[in-house]
């Protein structure tokens, strides 16, 4: 029973993940608030916008952590959502301020289900990763 | 015939000088009209809201975002409303109704015809003029909402059947009854148009006398032998109507006239809307009130009729139809239309299970009774065999009109030697009847042709003639071609056999008889067409749209105009698996701002609403009783407020169905304070102009400010009204026009990158106090500007100016702008690679930044919209400019390579910029949209910002901006009657109102495939489809969108092989179409080739774009007329120039090299320009007569003006091209060319349907899509 670095990254990563889970909490809840009207858009995608890019800098470093301690199967199960992140935001619309969301298009029905789809599947997620890396912590842990 | 008035050039302030018909309660003065009606849009009288104003002030609140649909704001409930004081010569409440509508076809409104009101004697007046055509309204027994029944020349309902009864006809039909057999062959030995109309009539002389029932004389009315006393009494529920209706706009021009003269004249009371009618061409029949839906009323109306037990009731239903067709005379004139109605009719057939179950029980009496008439029948087949050799095969289609007469058969019988035309289908069945039904196993007879099939009772004779010589009838139906008088009596035959429910059964189980197929479809308005075969596909004279059949519960009740709002299916799917097994788009196109003749405006205490679902009270409500109300949104039971009960109209309480409200479709209410957020803000007016070099080197200042100029006074506004300059280069140019000023002081700012206002007031100043100031001004700027400048241009900078300016009231920013912004913020880089013009895949169709799109939303919110004219004469990257429009509810308008030199060019600048001056504006509005539940908004097109889901922000709303919103189906609809949309709009008027116009539209459901694709509505596809492929442009890519749209057409005839059970189309010689979706290819095809979609022909980015946002915004009718141009042909205007007072009306011809005749001259008509393509070989007496030239050779190579010469011919292409001008918003330009000119071009690549480099042509474009049907 020893404090490893691998054993250092799941916890962080724990942790890390936790605020992941609140952000795609609050996702879900801002794109339900739009779809049910509460929220206008414009201020809708202010306050989701600047928090796109802190959310995959936040995945990323887990993922490096993993990297560098040599939890591979960690980060195998993590890589696909990081090619996601970076299609996503190539792909996002003509903006000058960073973010994902546009006003403008953001209540076209399509755009609305995949954004709040992408919350839930975001979530769901995080949350079986939390339970993944609470496992693998206390696998490094043990195993001494 | 009287043309519509002209519903766009209405300046403000003019809209109310309506002809006392028209009178509705705008008229009553306010003052006596506490809880009334106030006038309409811009000219209400600032008197008249004063106080009302003052209230609002109460309510003020900071937010912007107008309490459309908050749950508090319902409006207090029970402030009754003072009763009116009498008021002389107030109008009848169904002047309501007719208000909304410009075009008097649309469909059917109900009846009109005096009902409870005020004007007994003006019954003639309003039938001629303004009634919509009637129905027979005694179908519907709807005695609250059918005014009309009552009406003082019509007899009550339960009075009507002994009208109807036939005992009396059988008798005098057998003495006519004995010619048939012999007169069938005669019949077919004569040439077609020999038929005097005197051999025809002959069979009406015995119904004239009176042995006929009452219900013949509808019939015989044209005939003097007719007891006088009866024509009040019957005619006017039964005949007329449909007389007017059925004959008017299926007539060829030449008997048209005719038609809706006698009409009128015969029927006093009658419906006669004959002349609006024809006008706006193919009618709207009302055939489907015979069908299904008006079964249910039968029983009551056959009790009268002892003679007649059950088989009257078909009799009739049908009966009443087909008088007015009977007239003498018009026999002839009129055989070749009838036919016509009978193929509109059959699209629009209604809901076939519905009259089908229905008419079930029926059917055994039915066929005992058609046992007895059996020896009648063979004389009515008389009339119809005379007939039939005149009518092109095509003609026969009067069969399809069977729908009508499921009940019918019967009809025909009584009625036969009367109903000339349309009642042939009737007659011809008549005679297969009776073997057919009594005849247990009716199949084997019906597989055989028509003749075997009849059997006994003298089928036979029956002509197959159809050797009719080819009338324009056939291009315009082509279709037709295959069904044959016998196989209109299969039909006929079948649908009373089978009724409805089965006949589906019946198709497949008989699919291999073809014959007897067609007889199904036709029957259910299922016909198809084989494209590939049918050359001539396009109409003649534009179609209305389907009609719209609601149960019959609504069946009166006033549907929204299609010109307002449409739905791409008139018959909603039940399920979302159906209307994706149907292939096509469902969505709603929405024109709310148009400019409208006659609209209702109500101003009361509150406004009912429905408390859950905020829809305001409308004509497809049910009344639970008298106090109370079931929404048809969300089907909640709400209170009737008191004042509800009271009806302006009668000065009476206690029917609440006859308020405006539920009148009309379309409303507009006054609204109280609770609609405003804020006091109603004033009109402001701040023009941008660009003075960069390019700018002063194309002149359009001096043609801006002239016009400008003289047009400040008709700028609608109020007292209120502000108005601003800013001028923009290298810098921005303020102009401070105070009190204290004599001349307009210039203010120019340097620092672009942080812009400020140099000035806090005077800017922005009064219209009417500065008025010297500002003309003043408007002279000087063209020549301040006139001196060569810089080259440069500040836009992002201005308009951050201008957004700082406006922001604290909204209002409106008009941007000129002539190049590419090139420093600032929003500077751009051309992107641009004009060897790339042509190229397979165009790049840079989605902006270059956000920052127009963000300033556009900074406006949005501060309630400010940003029009663009973009007057370039290089590449300006319109694709990141018109962000600024798009997305705050301006407009983008382009006219590329603009110099004020060509005087052409100014005068288009003149008369686009002086309607976009003069029309009404709607300010800080805001568009809701809601649907009955089940069905969501998925997607909207237009210029606007999203607010929320099913809400419009719209800065500023204009009478040319169109709408359409992609719909989803979220759950099963099947048990409901009827799908609903209610589009409400809440503007503040530019008197400073806050009002709110209110459309809604009531569509049935439908639950087979046949039935949805049938009830398609082809425009308003293609509209729709247009909008969704820009989208996909900008999403996607343009190769993407282009194979989107043919997918369109694949998928919709794929849906229609599967429903049908064809093969499929790679091994099929054929391709065929649903009726109703005739013209999706074509209209796909030529949206291929328009500028914003086409590839392989070098088009400017800029004009693409500008196409693209044209496509987006503008309403249905302009983007019809743009995608499909109007082709007439000029050299035949006088065979088609009726009478002197009023302008030709030649035929439309197909966009094809075919249709140009060497010998001929023609107008090609897209909206925005017409051309005139004069070929070589005309003859000179057309030459000089139209243009004053002597020979060809004479003609400019390219004129811009059509030169006035004192000739007939010459006014008469006046006349005509005025008529066209009179549709749009501001007359299109006039380009006249030779057929050798060098700019040709121009005419020839609008020649859609022939095939240009790198584009099919239509036939190439079939053949393609044939292969890919599956």
């Amino acid at each position: 029973m020893a404090f490893s670095f691998p054993a250092f990254s799941y916890v962080i990563a724990l942790i890390v993940d936790a605020f992941l889970i609140f952000f795609s909490i609050f996702h879900v809840i801002a794109f339900d608030e739009l779809k049910t009207d509460y929220k206008n858009p414009i201020d809708q995608c202010n306050s989701l916008n600047p928090l796109v890019l802190p959310e995959y800098l936040l995945h990323l470093i887990i993922n490096l952590l993993f990297l560098l301690s040599g939890e591979w199967f960690s980060l195998l199960i993590n890589v696909p959502l990081i090619l996601y992140h970076i299609h996503r935001y190539n792909n996002r619309p003509v903006m000058s301020g960073p973010g994902l969301y546009d006003p403008t298009s953001i209540m076209n029905a399509d755009v609305l289900t995949v954004c709040q789809r992408e919350g839930w599947i975001k979530l769901a997620f995080y949350l079986l990763s939390f339970f993944l890396y609470l496992y693998g912590m206390i696998v490094v842990l043990i195993a001494v | 015939m009287s043309h519509p008035p002209n519903t766009y050039n209405n300046v403000p302030g003019q809209q109310n000088t309506n002809p006392g018909v028209f009178q509705q309660f705008n008229q009553i003065p306010l003052s006596q009209l506490p809880g009334g009606v106030n006038q309409d849009g811009n000219s209400n009288k600032q008197g008249s809201v004063t106080g009302f104003n003052s209230q609002n002030h109460l309510n003020q609140s900071a937010s912007n975002s107008p309490a459309f649909n908050q749950p508090g704001v319902m409006p207090p409930t029970s402030s009754p409303m003072r009763p009116l004081k009498p008021i002389s010569n107030q109008p009848p409440m169904q002047n309501v109704q007719n208000i909304p509508l410009n075009n008097p076809s649309v469909h059917s409104k109900p009846n009109t015809v005096p009902s409870s009101s005020p004007y007994p004697t003006n019954t003639q007046h309003q039938i001629n003029n303004n009634a919509p055509p009637l129905v027979p309204s005694s179908q519907f027994s709807q005695p609250i909402t059918n005014g009309p029944m009552s009406g003082p020349n019509q007899r009550p309902i339960n009075q009507y059947p002994p009208s109807s009864s036939f005992s009396p006809p059988p008798l005098t039909n057998q003495s006519t009854n004995s010619h048939s057999p012999v007169n069938p062959a005669l019949a077919n030995q004569r040439p077609p148009t020999s038929v005097p109309s005197g051999l025809i009539n002959q069979p009406n002389t015995p119904y004239s006398g009176p042995l006929n029932g009452p219900r013949n004389s509808p019939l015989t009315l044209g005939s003097s032998s007719l007891p006088p006393s009866s024509i009040p009494n019957y005619a006017p529920t039964i005949g007329p109507p449909r007389g007017s209706l059925v004959n008017g706009p299926s007539l060829p021009p030449m008997s048209a006239p005719m038609v809706s003269q006698t009409a009128p004249q015969g029927l006093p009371s009658g419906p006669l809307r004959s002349q609006p009618g024809l006008k706006s061409g193919p009618p709207q029949l009302q055939n489907q009130y015979n069908n299904g839906p008006s079964v249910p009323n039968m029983p009551p109306m056959q009790s009268g009729l002892p003679s007649m037990p059950p088989m009257s009731q078909p009799g009739l239903q049908s009966a009443p139809l087909l008088p007015p067709m009977s007239y003498p005379g018009l026999q002839s004139a009129q055989m070749p239309p009838m036919s016509q109605p009978g193929l509109q009719n059959a699209p629009q057939m209604p809901p076939m299970s519905q009259p089908g179950l229905q008419t079930a029980p029926v059917m055994p009496p039915m066929s005992q009774p058609g046992l007895q008439s059996a020896p009648r029948m063979p004389p009515m087949s008389h009339p119809g065999l005379q007939n039939a050799p005149r009518m092109p095969p095509m003609s026969q289609p009067g069969l399809q009109s069977a729908p009508v007469m499921p009940p019918m058969s019967q009809a025909g019988l009584q009625s036969a030697p009367r109903m000339p035309p349309m009642s042939q289908s009737g007659y011809q069945s008549a005679p297969v009847m009776p073997p057919g039904l009594p005849g247990a196993p009716p199949m084997p007879p019906m597989s055989q042709p028509g003749l075997q099939a009849g059997g006994p009772p003298a089928p036979q004779p029956m002509p197959g003639p159809a050797s009719g010589p080819p009338t324009n009838m056939q291009n315009r139906y082509p279709q037709m071609q295959y069904s044959t008088p016998q196989q209109n009596q299969l039909q006929q035959n079948i649908s009373k056999q089978f009724p409805t429910h089965n006949m589906y059964g019946v198709t497949q189980q008989m699919g291999q008889l073809s014959v007897t197929k067609q007889g199904f479809d036709q029957l259910w308005g299922h016909q198809m067409v084989d494209l590939l075969r049918c050359k001539h596909i396009l109409p003649e004279y534009p179609e209305d749209p389907p009609e719209i059949r609601l149960g019959h519960q609504f069946a009166e009740s006033p549907n929204c105009s299609p010109e307002i709002f449409r739905c791409t299916i008139n018959r909603i799917p039940e399920t979302n698996s159906l209307l994706q097994k149907s292939r096509l788009p469902l969505g709603i196109l929405i024109h709310p701002f148009k400019d409208l003749n006659h609209l209702p405006v109500i101003q009361c205490t509150s406004i009912v609403r429905c408390r859950a679902c905020r829809t305001y009270i409308n004509p497809f409500v049910y009344f639970v009783d008298a106090k109370r109300w079931k929404c048809n949104l969300c089907y909640r039971v709400n209170d009737l407020p008191e004042e509800f009960q009271y009806d302006p109209v009668s000065k009476s309480y206690g029917d609440p169905s006859r308020r405006p409200e539920i009148k009309s479709a379309t409303i507009e209410f006054i609204a109280p304070s609770e609609y405003m957020l804020r006091p109603p803000q004033p009109a402001v007016y701040l023009f941008l102009l660009d003075v960069s070099q390019i700018a002063r080197e194309s002149g359009y200042l001096q043609v801006v400010c002239d016009t400008l100029k003289s047009h400040l006074e008709q700028l609608p506004g109020d007292a209120r009204t502000q108005i601003g300059f800013l001028c923009f280069d290298a810098h921005i140019h303020y102009y401070l026009m105070s009190e204290e000023l004599t001349r307009p002081k210039e203010m120019t700012v340097l620092d672009i990158d942080d812009i400020f206002l140099p000035s806090p007031e005077s800017l922005l100043v009064n219209l009417g106090e500065h008025m010297e100031l500002i003309k003043e001004l408007l002279t000087i700027l063209p020549q301040r500007y006139s001196a060569p400048g810089v080259p440069a241009s500040a836009l992002g900078a201005a308009l951050q100016a201008a957004y700082k300016l406006m922001a604290p009231t909204g209002g409106r920013i008009t941007v000129f702008q002539t190049c590419l912004p090139n420093i600032g913020p929003g500077a751009l880089q051309s992107r641009e690679d004009p060897n790339a013009r042509s190229s397979k895949d165009v790049a840079h169709l989605n902006p270059a930044t956000d920052f127009y799109k963000r300033l556009a939303l900074d406006c949005s919110g501060a309630q400010v919209a940003v029009d663009l004219f973009l007057l370039s004469s290089q590449y300006c990257d319109l694709a990141t400019l018109s962000g600024m429009s798009k997305f705050s509810a301006g407009t983008v308008h382009h006219i590329p390579l603009f110099r004020a030199q060509r005087s052409w060019q100014a005068e288009q600048l003149t008369r686009m910029f002086t309607r976009y001056l003069t029309r009404k504006i709607g300010f800080e509005a805001v568009l809701r949209v809601r649907c009955t539940r089940g069905v969501a908004v998925h997607t909207f097109h237009g210029n606007f910002f999203v607010r929320s889901t099913d809400l419009l922000s719209l800065p500023n709303v204009s009478p040319d901006a169109g709408f359409a919103m992609q719909l989803t189906i979220e759950e099963s609809l099947a048990d409901l009657q009827q799908v609903c949309f209610q589009a409400a709009l809440l503007y503040t008027s530019s008197k400073g109102e806050r009002r709110i116009r209110v459309h809604t539209l009531a569509l049935p459901t439908a639950n087979t495939l046949p039935d949805v694709l049938h009830s398609a509505d082809q425009q308003c596809i293609i509209g729709l489809l247009s909008k969704m492929a820009v989208d996909r442009c900008a999403t996607a890519s343009m190769s993407e969108a282009k194979e989107a749209l043919i997918n369109a057409a694949v998928d919709v005839l794929s849906a229609h092989r599967l429903a049908q059970n064809l093969p499929a189309g790679a091994v099929s010689a054929a391709l065929h179409a649903p009726m109703s979706l005739r013209l999706l290819p074509l209209y796909i095809l030529a949206l291929l080739k328009r500028k914003a979609l086409r590839t392989g022909t070098s088009t400017r980015l800029d004009e693409r774009v500008a196409d693209m946002c044209f496509m987006k915004s503008a309403p249905l009718c302009a983007v019809l007329r743009a995608v499909y141009p109007d082709l007439y042909p000029l050299h035949t205007l006088r065979e088609h120039h009726r009478d002197e007072l009023d302008a030709p009306d030649p035929p439309r011809l197909q966009l094809t090299a075919e249709r140009i005749n060497m010998t001929g001259a023609y107008l090609l008509d897209d909206g925005e320009s017409m051309i005139m393509y004069v070929c070589h070989g005309v003859s000179p007496a057309f030459l000089s007569e139209t243009f004053g030239v002597a020979s060809f050779s004479q003609l400019p190579d390219e004129a811009r003006s059509l030169p006035h010469v004192e000739t007939e011919g010459n006014e008469m292409v006046h006349a005509f091209i005025d008529k066209l001008n009179e549709d749009r918003p501001h007359p299109a330009s006039l380009l006249i060319l030779r057929d050798n000119s060098a700019s040709r071009q121009l005419f020839t690549e609008r020649l859609i349907e022939d095939r240009v480099e790198s584009a099919l042509s239509y036939y190439e474009f079939l053949q393609h899509v044939k292969t890919q049907v599956k």
